[in-house]
Parts: structure tokens; sequence; C-alpha cells
């Protein structure tokens, strides 16, 4: 019965789009305020029926009916509950329907909260998202129905893969997910204003806090992930230049490159047509990266679906809406007025620079991971890495981090070098950042949450650099096939093997090592418990890592095989500083929270104000 | 700016969607062909492994007569299947070359004396040093090498009873 409503709830949110879209169309040629009016309430409508789909989704998945053979597919009665509601997204027709239930939200947020776009590229706004939302309704229902039943249902479920059986599972896929989808709208907004010829300072600050909003959650998704993948894969790595890794960087690295160009938009009306195309860039990045995981076109850790005929159909999805929105820019973009020139010298000149060379990081992103399909097609097979990746991207990311330090300094429309360089002693002798901020925070009149949102926010790149150097220059690594009682050295730690001892878990049962550490001569000791786990539904080994995190790094351990005269393999990791990364992680997303807060603060007084002004 | 210069971008993404169909549409192979096929063998002389045969060296491959090297193991169950199939190569009087990868002499004589033996000659890779510089990503795995040393053909996988004969062909071929 649920299963059914679900199903019910995804055909009438596929109509509603359908039908948002041709309200949309006709509204914006009329122009008639009538049919400007209905599409509103559509786009809500439609957000609750998507919301409604994955809400029945999750009930039968924590219901465990195993009728469904989606869920069938996926999930066990013995799973722990956390895992059966997380469940429903970890697998290829939960996670699409996901993608889909944010997309609708996204474009009902939109028309619940927008208020200050102009009414007609509102609307337009709205019918691009409805076309996009329609594409993925339409797969969902063909290709990938979530609802379908299993006849006779099996007694019970599959169960899920081991390696997504982790509280990482219940955080990282919707807060991605948010941030990729979360993008769609500053694409439909691009689209709206290419549509409507409206692409200035009025439409970049409607846009901006959207995309501020999406590349929040894109930041914690990627920075949870990185840290999700560090510890349960049990390789020690934070980041692999997976191609879908690369997926989740690439809409990144486009959507910070629109934060700051939309910001040139909003204050100086610069940058007009770089801005809608980086805003279409952004979420075309979004839906190359679902591609990428979805058809398992490239191998990767994360291509869970390996189909073809699924892959096909995004590929035209991608054509299509991709495709559409670059063919109206070269229409559009020339008829849109030129905007406002600037000073090389300037805050501008800082952030097109930032924009350069952040476009540049993507493209080599981008180059090293299709490249892998074009070598194929000439009929070499190969992969592209860590090497490549760390010595053309690398680089680029070190100047820009210099850019950065210096951005904030710069005035609007010009600058003089000797008063930049004054100004750039005194963050050049303190902390370069959190200088920068008490310069920016005497010399500008913004508000001072945005600002303490800019400063903690570039602060955070700046940690999570620092953490990334200090990881990989000072990690200590010891393989060692140890002795019970044989202590071994790794860093700062000495570590000693003291046995192996079953435990049982919900669902799994592990051999448990209990490792004594100690650090120096007369630190404390205390125990990690690194496992090897046995998953009877689907039968899987997994190893667990233990890790001790300290002030200044982490300790991590995992635990092997053991041979045959008593000893057991261990893997042991002293990664001096390595928590600095997602630590900067989560201060650059909060950084874009705080600007987020003092930006509806803004606006709220604003309005208030205006409220005053028209009483008195 | 020029006009045309705006249908770049869209250019750019059809060229790659394009890359990507034809990717798309090829049936999914994921198997990892080594890229030494073509080029000579590499040089490398393995020590014999099991009593009474001899071990294998890159100069023997130059002497003129094309052989096959059989990538193999005892701890190897797909080994095990193949095993008749390699005998009825031997039975064809086709010379196959062994490298037994991280073995140890008393497992392969056992897998010999269970399995039967097709090998003229064992090598002893112990790290899988020879297999690697092969281009070899697993066992079993098999290299036809013409009389000059150079590399043929590569099978990965074990050989099944329906290849035989194109192996045998391939290897008559390459005379």
């Amino acid at each position: 019965m649920t299963a059914e409503a679900g199903l019910a709830a995804l055909w009438l949110a596929a109509a509603l789009a359908g039908l948002q879209l041709l309200l949309a169309g006709l509204a914006v040629k009329r122009g008639e305020a009538t049919l400007l009016g209905a599409v509103r309430p559509v786009a809500i409508v439609q957000g609750i029926m998507a919301l409604i789909a994955m809400g029945a989704l999750i009930a039968v998945f924590c219901a465990s009916d195993m009728s469904v053979a989606l869920v069938a597919e996926n999930s066990h009665s013995a799973k722990p509950m956390l895992y059966k509601f997380a469940g429903a997204w970890g697998n290829h027709e939960g996670s699409m329907l996901l993608w889909v239930t944010i997309l609708g939200l996204a474009g009902g947020a939109v028309a619940l909260f927008e208020r200050r776009l102009d009414e007609r590229t509102l609307i337009a706004t709205l019918g691009g998202q409805a076309a996009i939302a329609l594409g993925f309704y339409a797969f969902l229902l063909f290709a990938s129905n979530p609802f379908g039943r299993a006849d006779p249902a099996p007694p019970d479920g599959a169960g899920l893969n081991p390696l997504l059986q982790d509280p990482g599972l219940a955080f990282h896929p919707p807060t991605l997910y948010i941030g990729y989808v979360g993008l769609s709208v500053a694409f439909s907004f691009a689209i709206g204003a290419l549509v409507t010829r409206d692409v200035g300072p009025a439409f970049a600050r409607a846009m901006r806090p959207w995309v501020l909003g999406a590349w929040i959650f894109l930041t914690l998704g990627i920075t949870a992930g990185s840290y999700w993948a560090y510890y349960e894969l049990g390789w020690g790595g934070w980041w692999f230049w997976d191609p879908v890794e690369n997926a989740s960087l690439m809409p990144w690295l486009a959507a910070t490159a629109l934060l700051h160009s939309v910001t040139v938009l909003a204050t100086r009306d610069g940058l007009r047509a770089w801005t809608v195309m980086l805003a279409v860039v952004a979420f075309s990045m979004s839906m190359i990266g679902t591609f990428l995981v979805r058809s398992g076109i490239l191998t990767s850790v994360h291509a869970f679906a390996v189909d073809p005929e699924r892959g096909a159909f995004i590929l035209a999805l991608l054509a299509i809406y991709i495709g559409g929105a670059l063919a109206l820019f070269a229409l559009r973009v020339g008829t849109v007025r030129a905007g406002n020139t600037f000073e090389f010298l300037s805050r501008e000149g800082g952030l097109v620079i930032n924009n350069l060379l952040l476009s540049v990081i993507l493209g080599l992103v981008l180059i090293g991971t299709f490249y892998p399909i074009v070598a194929a097609a000439m009929g070499t097979q190969l992969s592209v890495g860590p090497p490549f990746f760390d010595g053309t991207a690398g680089p680029i990311a070190l100047v820009l981090v210099a850019v950065m330090a210096a951005g904030p300094l710069l005035r609007w429309r010009r600058d003089d070098m000797q008063a930049v360089l004054e100004r750039l002693m005194l963050p050049i002798a303190a902390t370069l950042f959190a200088g920068a901020g008490v310069f920016v925070l005497s010399s500008k009149p913004v508000g001072a949450l945005s600002l303490a949102g800019l400063v903690v926010a570039h602060l955070g790149i700046a940690v999570t650099l620092a953490g990334m150097a200090a990881s990989t220059t000072w990690t200590e690594e010891r393989l060692v096939a140890a002795r019970v009682g044989e202590p071994v050295q790794v860093g700062p730690f000495s570590v000693t093997f003291e046995g192996v001892n079953p435990v049982l878990g919900a669902n799994w049962s592990a051999l448990e090592a209990r490792l004594a550490v100690q650090r120096g001569e007369d630190g404390a000791t205390f125990y990690l418990r690194p496992q090897s786990r046995f998953f009877a539904n689907p039968v899987t080994n997994t190893s667990e890592s233990a890790i001790a995190t300290t002030l200044d790094g982490q300790l991590y351990t995992v635990l092997g095989q053991p041979d045959n005269a008593g000893r057991w393999q261990l893997r042991l990791w002293w990664k001096p500083w390595v928590t600095l990364i997602w630590l900067g992680g989560a201060m650059v997303a909060i950084g874009g929270a705080l600007s987020m807060l003092g930006h509806i603060l803004r606006e709220r007084r604003a309005t208030r104000r205006a409220m005053e002004a028209a009483w008195a | 700016m020029r006009r045309w210069l705006l249908w770049l971008p869209l250019l750019a993404l059809l060229v790659v969607l394009g890359f990507a169909a034809r990717e798309l549409m090829k049936p999914a192979d994921r198997t990892v062909y080594s890229a030494m096929v073509g080029q000579p063998v590499p040089d490398f002389a393995l020590p014999p492994l099991v009593p009474g045969k001899p071990g294998v060296a890159a100069a023997e491959f130059r002497a003129g007569q094309p052989r096959l090297i059989n990538i193999f193991a005892s701890w190897c169950i797909p080994c095990i299947a193949e095993a008749p199939q390699l005998m009825r190569l031997k039975e064809m009087g086709v010379p196959i070359e062994g490298i037994a990868i991280r073995d140890t002499p008393s497992a392969v004589t056992a897998f010999l004396a269970r399995n039967g033996d097709p090998y003229r000659a064992i090598g002893d890779d112990k790290v899988s040093r020879v297999q690697l510089s092969l281009g070899s990503s697993g066992v079993p795995e098999t290299f036809i090498i013409d009389g000059q040393g150079k590399i043929v053909k590569q099978h990965v996988g074990d050989i099944r009873a329906d290849e035989v004969d194109a192996i045998y062909q391939a290897w008559r071929a390459a005379r």
C-alpha cells in the first residue's frame, strides 16, 4: 500500500512538473497576471509530492517490506534501524529518488521564498526547474522505479553493502545531494534570466543566497564524504582523485567561482555573461557527476550501479539540458548588455583572478576525469591518478591561496599598489588571514557577520591546505606482522599488540585486536581496538579501523590477516595534523553559514526599515 | 567577442558526450590487457622451482620456435580448471613454459601430480616480478611468443575447452 502511494505521488509530481513547465511557458510569453500567479503553487505542491514519494520509500525500508523489490535487494530485517532508514538511498533507485526530491523541494523553496527577483524572470526560472525535474522523473518512472514489487516476496532481503553500514550514510549523501542539486536553482536562474534578458545586479543579489546555501551543503557533503572514506575504507587516504570524488569537486569549484563572480555582478554590475555561464556550468557538473556515478562508465569505488541503459538515459538528459542551456547562452548572451569594466588592481580584479584560477583547476580536473574515456575511444586503456592531479592542480591551488590572502584587502573599483602593499604589511607580519579580517572589518561598510563568514571560510581553506601539506609530508606508516607483547614504534607512539578477541555486533561478528598504546616514555596507556568484521547479509569482510585523535594528529590502526605462526598483520599510521583537513572543511561551511545568516538579518532589517518608512 | 566563440562550450560538450556515448555502447570489458603485446619479451631469468625441471629465461624465446608462457599458481582455482586444456595443447605439440607465482616446490609438485604436467620448464617467480614485467595482472594468463621473442598474443583468464583451437592456430601463425 505504502509503495503504491509513493508511486502515485511520484506520478503526480511528474504531472505537476509538466503542468509547471507549460504554465511557466505560457505565462512568460503572454505575461498575464493570473498565469504568473498559478506557477508558484504548482511548484510548491510538486515539491511536496516528491517529498511524499521519498517518505513512502523510507517507510517501506524502515518496515522491511520485502515485497518491494528494492527493499528485498538492498535491505535485511536484521539490519539496525539507522541503516534501514538511510539504506533507502543506499542504492541506485532510492538515491535517484532522493536526487529528484531535492530538485522538487529546491523549486518549491524558490517558489515559496524568492520575493526579490523580477516576477517574469522568477516564473521562467521555475519553468527551467520544472523542465529539469520532468526529465529526471521520467528517468525514475521508466528506467529506475523504486517502488516495483517482488512477486513472490522473498522471506528476507539480500542486505546492504557493509561498507555503507555506517552513520556516514545517513549524513553524506543527503548533504552532498542538497549541495549538488541545490545548484539546479542557479542553473534555472540563469535560464530564467537569459529567457527574459534580465541579467543584472538585482538578478545577482537574488541568486546569491541560493548559490551560497547549495555551496555550504556541498562543502559539508564533500568534507563528510572524505572523512567517511578515510576511516571506513581502511587505507588511510582522504582523497584519491577517484572519478566520483572529482564529480563532487567539479561542481564545488564551479560553485565557488560562481559565488565570487555573482558578488562582482551584484556589487559592481560586472562579469554578466561569465556569471551566467558559471551558473550553467556548476549544475551541469552536478549532472555530469550523477551520470558518472550512475552509468558505471568509469571504474570507481562509488559506481555501484553498472548499467549502460540507464547511462544512456542520463546521457540523453545531459545532452538536452546542458546542450539546451549552452545553446540558449550562445543565442542570448549577445543581447545581454555588457556590464561595467574595472581596473585590474581592484577587488573585482582579484575576484576575476580567483575565477580564472578556479576555472583552470576545474578544467584540469575535468580533463583528467574524462581523459580515460577519450583514450578508450582511441583504443588505449588507462587511468589518470594522483600524480597528474597533484602535479597540475596543486601549484595553481597554491597561487589561488596567495590571491585569496590578498583579495579581501583590495578595494572595489580601483586600488593603488602603494596602499595595497601598506595594507598587506600587517597580515604578512601577523597571521595572514586573521589580520586580513581585521583590515576588512575596519575599512568596509559590510555587515559584521557576513564579513566574519568571509574570513572564517577563507581561513578554513588555509587550515585544510595546512592539514593536507602536514599529513602528506610527515605521515609515518608501519606494516608489521605483530607478535603478542612485542611493541612497535610509529611516530611518537609505542603500540603493543595484546591479542585478538571475538566480538558480536547487531548484524556482524568480528575479530577485535587489543592494542595498548603509549605516547612517549611516560604517557598514559590507552587502548585501540581495530576490527576485522564479518557480515552475513551479504557475505562480506570489512576492516574497521581504530583511530586515536590527539591535538596534533591521528594514530590510525587497521587489523589484517593472521599468519600460521600466531602473528597478525597490523597496519599503523601516524598522521600529524590530518584532522585539520576536515576541520578546515567545516570552517569553510560555517563561514558560509555565517555569511548567510548575516545576509538574512540584513534582509530583515531592510524590510523593517522599508515598512517603518512606509508608516512614517 | 566573436559570435561563433559563444558556440564553443556547446561544441565541447557535444564532443565529450559523443565520446561518453561511444564508450557506453561498447560492451563493458573490464579486462586489463598488457601493454607489452607486440613488444619483445623483457629480459629475465627465473630459477627452477621443482626438481628435474629447468627454470625459464628470456633468451630461450629468441631461439626460433614459438612458445606459450603460462602464468599459474598451485593456489589458483581457475588454474585447475585450465589444466586439461593445457595438457591437450601439449599433446598437439605446443611447448609451454610455466611461471609459478608466489608458490612453493611441494605445493607445485602436488598440483602437477593431481592435474597433469604440461610444462617443459617452470620458473619460480616469488614476488611476481616477471609476471608484472610481462604486463600480467592475475593468474592464470597465457602469452604466445613468436620465434624472435616477441609477444604476439595475451590470453587473460583460464583457457576454456572451446578456446584451445584458437590458441593453437595463433601459436602456429606465430612461426
